[in-house]
């Protein structure tokens, strides 16, 4: 009964911060909806068992890309305009709401099934769910572990050059901004 | 015992509601964030799945998708700087230079 309850209020908070986080004209209020809604997000993988996954979106999602896009935010100061959704929004809208009442009847009619691995909660309890996931990703998923790490350092490398401030002369603006 | 379609659901409004994000507003940090609300909702499908067929694997995944969430963030919120640093454009449908 309390496992419903939580997964409710997860939920419906989940999914309105998500449309505050589209809908608010502010972007710093948007924001702070995006926050709200990993922060839901990771009471979720609580309720699925995903202790190690609860840290690492708390740390790393909420800790360090949401400060990262505040930050850019309130470096170029974004101003709120009046017209702040795209010109052709109502064919993207019906579009997009027209496969979302498609796929949600999809969703409740699939008969889900596949086949059990060996991880069931007591055998991951045994040694603690950290534990588990660290085993598991240092053992089956090393490769791509690694392949992970050289991509976090290709991301880093190329933000670093996109970003670097141009030492030559400065191109001239080619559009005109507010 | 809450049912795996909850989750999916859940997952599957999240998703739609990232798309329609990218899909019709302007501002650029606002696109990625949809982005973002994204790759949460997949996270959530994966953690789902993972934990009701008693795998790891969907763990693994979803741990990986978050690498690659701050990767993406930080080429695009550079690629933003630039943008805006050369006055090129404020809003994403002003970026037109490499249509055809």
């Amino acid at each position: 009964m309390v496992m419903y309850v939580l997964f409710g209020y997860f939920a419906t908070v989940s999914i309105l911060s998500g449309i505050f986080t589209i809908a608010l004209k502010n972007p710093v209020h948007c924001g702070l909806s995006l926050l709200s809604l990993l922060l839901h997000v990771a009471g979720l993988f609580v309720l699925l068992n995903a202790e190690f996954l609860f840290a690492v979106q708390i740390i790393v999602y909420a800790g360090a890309i949401l400060v990262l896009y505040l930050f850019v935010l309130m470096l170029l100061s974004l101003k709120t305009e009046e017209q702040y959704l795209h010109k052709k929004y109502p064919f993207f809208l019906f579009a997009g709401v027209a496969i979302l009442a498609e796929l949600l009847i999809l969703v409740f009619q699939t008969p889900y099934g596949g086949v059990v691995g060996t991880a069931t909660p007591e055998v991951v309890l045994q040694t603690g769910p950290s534990h588990a996931v660290g085993i598991t990703m240092f053992s089956d998923y090393l490769l791509l572990f690694e392949i992970v790490g050289v991509f976090l350092l290709g991301a880093i490398i190329g933000a670093i050059v996109l970003a670097k401030t141009p030492t030559g002369p400065v191109p001239e603006p080619t559009g005109q901004r507010e | 015992m809450i049912p795996l379609s909850a989750y999916v659901a859940l997952s599957f409004i999240l998703f739609m509601t990232g798309l329609l994000g990218v899909l019709i507003r302007r501002n650029f940090i606002i696109v990625l964030m949809s982005v973002e609300i994204m790759l949460n909702a997949a996270n959530i499908n994966l953690v789902a799945f993972s934990h009701y067929l008693s795998s790891m694997a969907g763990q693994m995944a979803a741990l990986f998708v978050i690498a690659i969430a701050a990767g993406e963030a930080a080429v695009g919120l550079a690629i933003i700087i630039v943008v805006f640093r050369g006055k090129i454009a404020t809003n994403v449908d002003q970026i037109n230079l490499l249509k055809w």
